[in-house]
């Protein structure tokens, strides 16, 4: 079937919500509205205000009454309306959600999903572009999460609601409209990478909405004969090393491509991963391309902030010129 | 709003309507419960400073906040305990080992909250009346009639985290009670530097039914619970009981309360002390014989017995337990992690 980033989301969550009756999708303007970009358009009218909940504008609420209604055996995805709106969560996320199992010595487990839509390319205003997933990715405890493509939009987030971790699933919204093939099932468990395009020049290693501009670069460095390997890591934590390792043990060179700046994010992880993985295989150093270390920029320098096609492939060049 | 109260600090019974529901078997039991938490939370003290604990945070002149309103509630309702309510912990059958654990450091919590109804105590103030809200909502969504119970003190009402709690089970009428010890310090910070309205006012501004009760006072506490219980179990929305107590004890065994507070204040709530003042009830009345402190004192030398027992008993986890239960669905960094560090560990063993 061939449908929307944004669609793939909305038909998992429909078919979460029919087949498990402890699921539950709580958030701002979740119910009537659908969400401010829709994702959950139609399911309270499907399955009702008591399992779709419009809750207050709090966001610790939603994830702490989350932590309390998976204790009493529900499975809640919550929405949290924009990434730059989820830190006053994050105690709830943090100290609470991703901390209660090992506390409690196993006693409790709270499957909760916090969907954030993620990252820029919207044009939007300040705190609605940010890419902050290596805070919690840093946060032992919890399993993260980023769907690039409608099939793993859809499939992906069906595996986060059955698994009984707590999940942070990232939505990158620039790729809400974008279409693709959801295939009747998965076809990759949740903790995997996924090699997106084999080549064997140089691997580019990325994910959420740089998967796009990754696979665009590889595209360009096609016509200028240079053969590239895309990888979608997926899952950001844990970090499906193995399968790293493995690409880039093949192409001897690395790219990581994030929105997130890059001190501290998790391109640094991939790059001293792969050094102490396989150090003796790499024909150059791993680069990184990401954010720079500022704020968000304005939108009408948000060109600038998110790596790009050319952004990418100057590093690639590097690369292979190392 | 007037203080609630049904057996003055004289150890006399008043002439509210609650008072005739008073009997000799409550009592007893109210004074037993208090007893043991007591002598519980002065063994603990003795034993961190011995060194087998690393912190204790005494529950001393809070018993009947405690165990009045824990006692009004039934068995089955759930507990979200903030981090000194031992003596409701032991009203819920949590006993000194469970207790003890997370303070010695084998530990992160003592005990399983679904076996007990009582949940972990949570040490970044407030989180837990979400907990509690999302809990009620799951009640309200089982078309239970549980009632939900939330501890929590009078500094962590000035987290955003309670007022949001409040806000939400207003919001979504859900079957909460919540229980603000108000123990008149945060630490070394007074209640006049946490908030500018007393809390029941603030309360009551989100929609909540309140009670304003003299926290040394078991029998008031405990009726005014229960009144609060009842009308939440009916579907009467959620209430805050404020509970007006005294923390007699530093914060923590790491405290030094001298530093702000005087010894004339002490003194003025030694002679509110709640079980003196039950003691008095049950003497004049001639509720409870010899035979019955007798007993309890053997009771309450048992406890004390079993407590330092228990703690002295609890060995060192092994390293590795600390890489069980981060998540369910396990990880192969994780496991990488474990795996590693026990052949670090045993490369020592291999050497000697």
């Amino acid at each position: 079937m061939t449908t929307t980033l944004s669609r793939a989301l909305t038909t998992a969550l429909h078919h979460a919500l029919e087949t498990d009756p402890k699921v539950l999708v709580m958030g701002q303007d979740v119910g009537g509205l659908g969400g401010v970009f829709r994702v959950t358009d139609g399911l309270q009218k499907d399955f009702g205000p008591d399992r779709v909940i419009d809750t207050p504008i709090a966001e610790a609420g939603i994830v702490g009454t989350a932590i309390g209604l998976a204790q009493r055996g529900y499975r809640p995805v919550c929405e949290i309306q924009f990434d730059g709106f989820v830190y006053p969560a994050f105690n709830q996320i943090v100290s609470q959600l991703a901390k209660m199992h090992a506390r409690t010595g196993g006693a409790i487990t709270l499957p909760v999903v916090i969907r954030i839509p993620v990252s820029g390319g919207i044009g939007a205003v300040e705190h609605h572009s940010e890419s902050n997933e290596a805070y919690f990715a840093h946060t032992a405890g919890l399993r993260v999460v980023a769907a690039a493509t409608p099939q793993d939009a859809h499939w992906l987030l069906r595996q986060a609601i059955e698994s009984d971790d707590p999940v942070i699933f990232f939505e990158p919204k620039c790729r809400y409209w974008s279409k693709g093939e959801v295939a009747d099932g998965p076809d990759l468990p949740m903790h995997a990478a996924r090699t997106v395009r084999p080549g064997g020049d140089l691997t580019l290693l990325t994910w959420g909405s740089m998967v796009e501009t990754c696979l665009a670069a590889a595209a360009a460095a096609e016509e200028e004969g240079h053969d590239l390997e895309v990888v979608d890591l997926r899952s950001l934590a844990p970090i499906d090393v193995e399968a790293l390792v493995g690409a880039v043990g093949r192409t001897g060179r690395a790219v990581v491509v994030h929105e997130a700046p890059v001190t501290g994010g998790l391109g640094g992880e991939v790059a001293a991963s792969l050094a102490e993985r396989c150090f003796d295989r790499l024909e150059a150093p791993v680069r990184r391309v990401g954010g720079f270390d500022v704020p968000y920029p304005a939108a009408r320098l948000e060109s600038h902030y998110r790596p790009d096609l050319d952004r990418v492939l100057d590093a690639v060049d590097r690369t292979l010129a190392y | 709003m007037e203080t609630y109260v049904l057996l003055g600090a004289d150890g006399r019974l008043s002439d509210e309507p609650a008072a005739r529901d008073v009997t000799p078997e409550l009592c007893r039991g109210l004074y037993r419960d208090m007893v043991l938490a007591r002598r519980l939370d002065s063994e603990a003290y003795s034993l961190q400073r011995q060194g087998e604990l690393g912190l204790w945070l005494q529950c001393l002149g809070q018993e009947a906040a405690q165990v009045g309103s824990i006692r009004a509630i039934r068995d089955d309702d759930p507990v979200f305990p903030s981090y000194r309510d031992h003596a409701a912990a032991l009203c819920r059958g949590i006993g000194p080992e469970a207790l003890l654990a997370q303070w010695r450091g084998v530990r992160q919590s003592g005990w399983d909250p679904a076996e007990h109804r009582f949940g972990v105590y949570t040490l970044v103030l407030a989180a837990q009346l979400l907990h509690a809200v999302g809990y009620a909502m799951g009640v309200q969504r089982d078309g239970t009639d549980e009632v939900v119970l939330a501890y929590f003190g009078d500094g962590s009402s000035s987290e955003g985290e309670a007022n949001e709690a409040f806000n939400w089970a207003a919001t979504v009428n859900a079957p909460v009670v919540f229980f603000c010890q108000n123990n008149q310090w945060a630490i070394s910070t007074p209640t006049s530097r946490q908030f500018g309205a007393p809390l029941h006012r603030r309360a009551a501004g989100f929609g909540l039914a309140t009670e304003l009760v003299d926290g040394n006072d078991v029998l008031a506490v405990h009726a005014a619970t229960r009144r609060a219980a009842e009308t939440v179990r009916r579907g009467g929305g959620p209430a805050l009981v404020e509970a007006t107590t005294y923390r007699m004890a530093g914060h923590s065994t790491s405290d030094d309360p001298t530093r702000y507070r005087t010894e004339a204040e002490l003194d003025h709530w030694r002679a509110r002390d709640p079980i003196d003042r039950l003691r008095t009830l049950l003497d004049r009345e001639g509720w409870a014989d010899e035979a019955f402190h007798a007993d309890l004192d053997a009771e309450a030398d048992a406890l004390g017995a079993e407590t330092r027992r228990v703690c002295r008993a609890m060995p060192d986890p092994d390293p590795s337990t600390m890489f069980d239960h981060v998540l369910p669905g396990g990880s192969p960094v994780l496991a990488a992690q474990r795996d590693g560090y026990a052949a670090y560990l045993a490369s020592f063993e291999d050497a000697s």
